[in-house]
This record gives C-alpha cells, sequence and structure tokens, in this order.
C-alpha cells in the first residue's frame, strides 16, 4: 500500500503524463472536446443517498463557495404517514457535515434529497438576465459569466429553486457550473467523484453510450417542481411526491 | 419653407438625439465584448475561461495510474465504487506534484460520517453504532478501509 | 439559524433585493402618477387641475431622475449598469425596461418640458444674466424663434407628444410590474394583474403627490391654493383609488378563492410577518381611510379649510400606504420559502449602501431636484412679475 520514494520516482513521469492529458487544453481548441457533441445533466438515485455531506464539502473544496451559500446541497425529508403536504425538512448548513441521528422507532419515512441546479434547457434565469451575463452554454450548462454580470440578482429571484446566490465577495451571481472545468477535460463533477454510493452520477444525454439510457428505460424518475416546465436535467430516482 | 423656419428648433432637438444615438452607436460598437454573441446572447469567450478554472479534486483515474495496487485491492471489495477522494479528500496538488505528502484520512471522523447508524439512511447500507460496536477501538484496527470486509471468520 | 422559521433553501435565508428595490418601483409610480395627471390637462382638457399642469410635468422629472438611483447603488458592479444598453437581453424584461425608461425620459418627459416651456426659456436666456443666461442659452438650442406660429407648432406636437406620453407612463410603470409579474418561481409575484395594479396604484401614489406638492407649494409662495383644482383633484384621486383597491381586492379573493399549492404559506405570512404592514398600514390605513376620507368630502359639504385638512391627511396616507404596498410586494415576495416550508426574516441596515439612511435620502432627493427644477422653470402661471421674480435671482 505505501508507496517508498524508489516507487514514487519510477512513478512519476507516468503521473505527470496522465496529469497532462487531464489539463489538456480548453473546450475550444482541445481537439478531444467539442461542445455540441455532449448536453450534460445529472442523475440522482434518491435510495441511494446517505446524506453524509461529502458532495457538499466536496463543491465547496473545488469551487471555492463562500460559507453559508451553497452550490450543492442535501435536504432531509421526514414524512409523517400520509401527511405529504407537510414534510419536515432539515438541511444544517447546507447538510455539510452530515445529519443528526435518528433512532429506529421514529415514525415516518426519511431520505435524503441532494440539490443542485437543474440546467434547465429552458432557465428562467438566464431568460431574465437582462444583459447575457447567464446564458446556457451549447452543451448545456447554465454558466455565470463573473466578469459580465452586474449583480442585480434578478436570476437569483426567478430561480424557483434556490439554486443561486450573490457571492458576497464577488458581488456576482453565482451557482453550480457543474464542474465545467472538469466535465470538459474528461472527469466528472467534484460532487460525483466524492459520493460514495454513487447517488449521483454525470450523465451526457448525447452521448449513446452513457448508462443513463438504460437506467432511464427502466426505472421511474422525476425533475424537481415539473409544473415550473423549466426543462430541468437534473433527474431524481424515486422520488418521494412530498419533494418541493 | 417658413415652416421650416418656424419648427426649425425642433429639427435642432432630433439633431441632438441624432447626434446622442450615433455617440451610444460609435462607443458601442468599440465596448462590447468582441466573443460577445459567438454562440448566443453572451460574451463566448467566458465559456472557455470558466473551463479553465484549477482542479482540486484529481479525479480517481489519476490516482490510479500510479497507484494500481490499492486500484486492484478495492476492485475486489465493498468499496470498489468509493473513490479515493471521497475518503482522502482532493488531491490535485498530489497528482500533479506526488512529492506533496496528502496525509491520511482520520479513520474517527471518516467511517462514521457514512457508516454511523441512523433511521434516516436507507435500510439496505451498512451502518453501525460505533461504541456498541468496537467500543472505541479504531475501525481500521479489524476493517481494511481499501476493502473492508474481514476475509476469514470475522462475525460481520 | 437566526430569523428563519421552518425550513428555507439554505441560499434563501439572505434576501437579495433590499429596501432599495421598494424605493424604486414607488419612485417610478410617482412618476407615471404625475404624468398622468399632467395628462388630464392636456390630453383630456380638465382645465380645474390646470395649475397642477406644469408642477405634475416637474414632479414627474425630478422623480424619474432619482428612480434609477437606488438601482444603481443596489448593483454589486454599479459600473457595469451600462451594459443594460450595450448588449440588452430581448427576453428579460429588466432590460427592456433601461429603453423604456430612457423613451420616457428623453422621447416624452423631457421634450414635453422643452415645448411647454420654451416661451419662457427663450424670454429668461434675454433677461438673465451669468450663468443663468448660459443654461437658459444651451436650452434654447440657439433658436429663439417664439413667434405665434412656432409657438402654435409647439402647442400640437406637445399635445401629440402628451398623446405618446399616456400609453408611455402606462408602459413605465406597467413594466415596474411587469418584472415582478413575470416571476413564474415566485407566486407572490407571479400574476398577470401584477402591472395593471402597479399602473393604477401608481397614479393613486402619483396624484396624491402632486396634490400634496401643489398644496405645500402654493403655502410656500403665500398664494391662495386654488381650491376647484385641489377639489377635482381629490375627486380623481378617490376614483383611481376604487379602481386601484378593487383591482387588489380582485386579486386577493382570487388567491383565497384558488387556494393553490402557495396559498397557505402565503396565507400564513399574511397573518404573521406582513400583518401589520400589509394589512394595518396598507389595507387599513393606507387605502380605506383615505378612501372613506375622499368619499366623505365627496358626498358632504365642508368648509374649505376642513377639506384642505382632509385632503393633506387622505394624501399622506395614500403615499404611506402605496409605499406599503411595494414594501409588501419587494419584500413580501422573498420572506417565504420556495419550498412552501418556511419564512425568513428582512432587517434593514442602518447606515450601509442599502440601508436606511441612504433609502431617506433616496426619497428626499427628488423634492430637492424638484426644488432647483422649480426654481430655474418656473411652474407658476406666466404673470409677467413671476418670470422677472426668478431672472431677478435667488
Amino acid at each position: 500500500m505505501n508507496i517508498t520514494r524508489r516507487h514514487m520516482l519510477i512513478l512519476l513521469p507516468a503521473a505527470a503524463m496522465a496529469w497532462e492529458s487531464v489539463l489538456a487544453g480548453t473546450p475550444e481548441d482541445a481537439p478531444n472536446y467539442t461542445m455540441s457533441e455532449h448536453w450534460w445533466s445529472m442523475l440522482i438515485d434518491i435510495p441511494r443517498c446517505i446524506g453524509c455531506g461529502n458532495c457538499v464539502r466536496a463543491c465547496q473544496a473545488e469551487n471555492d463557495v463562500p460559507d453559508g451559500f451553497f452550490r450543492t446541497w442535501i435536504e432531509r425529508y421526514h414524512v409523517d404517514d400520509w401527511n405529504m403536504a407537510n414534510p419536515q425538512v432539515i438541511s444544517p448548513d447546507g447538510g455539510k457535515e452530515g445529519f443528526p441521528s435518528v433512532a429506529e422507532d421514529d415514525k415516518g419515512k426519511y431520505f435524503f434529497v441532494p440539490k443542485l441546479c437543474n440546467h434547465c434547457a429552458d432557465s428562467p434565469c438566464t431568460q431574465v438576465c437582462p444583459v447575457g451575463a447567464t446564458f446556457i452554454t451549447p452543451d448545456g450548462v447554465v454558466l455565470v459569466d463573473q466578469k459580465y454580470c452586474m449583480g442585480c440578482a434578478y436570476c437569483v429571484q426567478a430561480c424557483p429553486y434556490g439554486c443561486r446566490y450573490i457571492h458576497p465577495q464577488k458581488r456576482v451571481a453565482d451557482k453550480c457550473t457543474l464542474c465545467y472545468h472538469r466535465i470538459t477535460k474528461g472527469l466528472t463533477t467534484a460532487c460525483c467523484e466524492a459520493c460514495p454510493t454513487g447517488a449521483r452520477q454525470l450523465a451526457d444525454l448525447k452521448n449513446p453510450n452513457d448508462p443513463i439510457h438504460a437506467f432511464l428505460k427502466t426505472h421511474s424518475v422525476q425533475v424537481l417542481k415539473p409544473q415550473m416546465a423549466t426543462g430541468a436535467k437534473v433527474f431524481y430516482n424515486d422520488l418521494d411526491g412530498s419533494v418541493r | 419653407m417658413s415652416i421650416f423656419r418656424d419648427a426649425g428648433h425642433l429639427f435642432r432637438l432630433a439633431g441632438v438625439y441624432l447626434a446622442g444615438t450615433l455617440i451610444f452607436l460609435v462607443v458601442r460598437a468599440v465596448v462590447v465584448p468582441h466573443s460577445f454573441g459567438q454562440y448566443g446572447h453572451y460574451r463566448g469567450a467566458a465559456i472557455a475561461e470558466i473551463a479553465d478554472r484549477p482542479l482540486h479534486f484529481a479525479g480517481h483515474q489519476a490516482c490510479e495510474t500510479c497507484h494500481s495496487d490499492i486500484a486492484q485491492t478495492k476492485a475486489g471489495g465493498m468499496h470498489a465504487h468509493v473513490n479515493c477522494e471521497a475518503c482522502h479528500g482532493p488531491l490535485a496538488n498530489h497528482a500533479a506534484d506526488p512529492s506533496i505528502d496528502p496525509g491520511k484520512p482520520d479513520v474517527a471522523t471518516l467511517c462514521v460520517r457514512c457508516h454511523a447508524v441512523s433511521a434516516a439512511r436507507p435500510r439496505a447500507f451498512p451502518q453501525v453504532d460505533a461504541d456498541q460496536h468496537s467500543g472505541g477501538v479504531p475501525c481500521n484496527t479489524c476493517h481494511q478501509p481499501h476493502s473492508p470486509a474481514i476475509a476469514a471468520g470475522g462475525s460481520k | 439559524m437566526p430569523g428563519v422559521d421552518g425550513f428555507m433553501y439554505p441560499n434563501e435565508i439572505s434576501l437579495y433585493w433590499s429596501v432599495l428595490i421598494v424605493l424604486y418601483p414607488y419612485i417610478t409610480g410617482l412618476v407615471a402618477g404625475a404624468f398622468i395627471l399632467a395628462s388630464l390637462v392636456r390630453v383630456f382638457r380638465v382645465e380645474a387641475v390646470g395649475p397642477t399642469y406644469r408642477l405634475a410635468l416637474l414632479t414627474a422629472l425630478a422623480f424619474l431622475l432619482v428612480a434609477p438611483l437606488p438601482l444603481q447603488l443596489h448593483l454589486g458592479h454599479p459600473e457595469r449598469s451600462f451594459e443594460m444598453y450595450l448588449t440588452p437581453h430581448r427576453t428579460s424584461a429588466m432590460a427592456m425596461f433601461g429603453f423604456v425608461y430612457l423613451w420616457y425620459l428623453m422621447a416624452v418627459l423631457t421634450v414635453e418640458i422643452w415645448l411647454d416651456y420654451r416661451a419662457d426659456i427663450v424670454a429668461l436666456s434675454q433677461s438673465t444674466r451669468g450663468w443663468r443666461r448660459l443654461f437658459y442659452r444651451i436650452l434654447t438650442l440657439g433658436s429663439s424663434n417664439v413667434s405665434e406660429r412656432a409657438l402654435h407648432i409647439d402647442e400640437r406636437v406637445g399635445w401629440f407628444i402628451t398623446l405618446i406620453g399616456i400609453p408611455s407612463a402606462f408602459l413605465l410603470h406597467g413594466y415596474v410590474g411587469f418584472i415582478f409579474g413575470s416571476i413564474k418561481a415566485n407566486p407572490w409575484w407571479s400574476s398577470p394583474l401584477m402591472p395593471v395594479v402597479f399602473i393604477f396604484s401608481a397614479m393613486v401614489s402619483g396624484i396624491a403627490a402632486v396634490m400634496l406638492l401643489y398644496m405645500a407649494a402654493s403655502r410656500l409662495r403665500r398664494q391662495p391654493i386654488d381650491m376647484r383644482c385641489v377639489d377635482t383633484t381629490a375627486q380623481y384621486l378617490l376614483y383611481t383609488f376604487i379602481v386601484d383597491f378593487s383591482l387588489e381586492m380582485l386579486d386577493l379573493i382570487h388567491r383565497i378563492y384558488e387556494a393553490d399549492e402557495s396559498f397557505r404559506s402565503l396565507n400564513f405570512m399574511v397573518h404573521t410577518k406582513l400583518w401589520f404592514s400589509q394589512v394595518i398600514v396598507q389595507i387599513c390605513f393606507g387605502t380605506l381611510v383615505p378612501i372613506l376620507l375622499l368619499a366623505f368630502v365627496q358626498v358632504t359639504k365642508l368648509s374649505t379649510a376642513v377639506r384642505k385638512r382632509l385632503y393633506v391627511i387622505s394624501g399622506s396616507l395614500t403615499l404611506i400606504g402605496i409605499f406599503a404596498m411595494r414594501w409588501n410586494v419587494v419584500i413580501g415576495g422573498q420572506l417565504f420559502s420556495k419550498s412552501f416550508l418556511g419564512y425568513t426574516t428582512y432587517k434593514m441596515a442602518l447606515a450601509t449602501r442599502e440601508g436606511l439612511l441612504v433609502s431617506i435620502g433616496l426619497t428626499i432627493l427628488p423634492l430637492f431636484i424638484l426644488a432647483v427644477l422649480v426654481k430655474l422653470l418656473p411652474p407658476w402661471p406666466k404673470e409677467q412679475h413671476v418670470l422677472q421674480a426668478a431672472a431677478g435671482g435667488d
């Protein structure tokens, strides 16, 4: 298990080469990434989420998310028997440090719902941006141009899911980028990388070999707030009707 | 002819507005970023700028190029699908420069994050009441984190 | 979490639109309302309110100049606000509002005031000295043609501008309503009635403001108040107020009867966090009381002194009530979670960029601008001694 100094020296060039290939290029000039060939989305498998908070911590580490704001967070739902209209929901510090334990004899059902930007195909946030500082890329990721955003917060108001915030230091809109700097290099998002149970899976809807197609064929999936008709692209497997 | 004379001030006003509009159009042509409108109503260059942000998580593929032995151990066990950085944390700096010591995760807090018993967790997921289960003995005394099942004659 | 009841999405806990965004529709509303009052004189030939015509126009201009300031102060990057004009996003209500604002300021209000004052400006450019002379000279645009025919042309063009001004004023404030009404994510805002309610509440606040300003200005100038003018203005205030109140009640009743998924949450909010500002201030003291007072004046024969007092009371209550309405829309729309499971609290800061002191300053600023405008362009009847007094210096 331990790598000795000798091992490391042998491995070093190989590691460096692999790392170089990971860092290769930007989406524009990298020969291996063409925006029009992808349409990114995410699959969230509710029965697999254990509420450990790994995704929240990973997101904050990867994306320098300011304290008290969240690009992704986890909610814990507690639905008592038939009372679906009144779920008790908590998300202490976005679920970053996990959730308090629940005793076995507790009534009702519990489950965790990870949330993030839905990268909507018809997103209300990009619709209302007055200057074109937020947009959906040709590969289906909703991004914020922080050099152009004037910080009016209209997009924050327009998002039905509460996924946006104004960065307190940068004073511009901020949100999940679906780790655009990773997925364009062939990596998965930080949250998916750190999820220990595979409850979150990055998916490319334009890739016919992506396992999401097989999954969608055999499972009942749902998006959040479908009545908002936002074309949300984060798909939830086994989502309870009480989730908002 | 005289209508032009008596409405002359209106033409002057129109001239002022026209001049304002022209100045605006010139300023606009100069100030608007070149890549604006390249893909849509936004600054096209912003996409590449965002894609260029630095990585913090190296990704398990990078880890496995060097640590193939661990990858092999993991592949056969219960933690086969748990990526390296899920426990070890973001290590892109270590991947870029292996001489940087990644440190070891603290099992006391790490294991219970996922495995502490809670009725809120999915039933099938392995959970223990740590105090009852081990009485304070660190998890990795018995369980090898990269392949946690206790192989021969273990009670669990 | 302090100030949070129930569950909020974690990013919803702090409010993103502060009291400054309350001021913005309030001030814009005064602009639109004042202009509509002015148009009563010009287009609808309501001669009784004639004495307020020019004052209403200057009031509209003073408030319109201040209207973008709260927005600018609220922006994270005010230096980038010009992007709204450089690369306006066609699908954004806010971007289009930039153009409506510019159109209204440059094509309607400035032109109408300029045409109406042109003869005065030319006269003043000849009778004043020093920087004022230069100022008026610039305003004449180098044309001192005030022949009968030229003034006749001005009159016709001015009438036409007022004619387009009316839909423009509706557009100006309707658009502010649309900025809120078109947000489908927020059930407290999302309503097709929003722009209409905003237009009528704007007319109410604008008429009340000009009525109060006219009375205050007459008092300051030690001139008798033209009671026929104030009576008629108050009458129009009552009528628009009734329409406005009916629309707001229609919206409320519709929401209560429909009781959609958001209803329980919003209903709870109105009964707790918004009870004072919505029910007590806006509906009771800001709407019902002034409507009843104004109606009372209509059906009784009261002395001039009593009528004046009632007008001042009802006008002031109206302004407070309309401000409360803007508050309840803007702040109320951010107090509840879009999950409908919880509520947060708005704490107004005192001396920050978006705090109380700044908003008080911004509310008073238009009055100062108006005082300057009144000094430069006296709105009082064109009597020779007034013009001379203005020319004589401060």
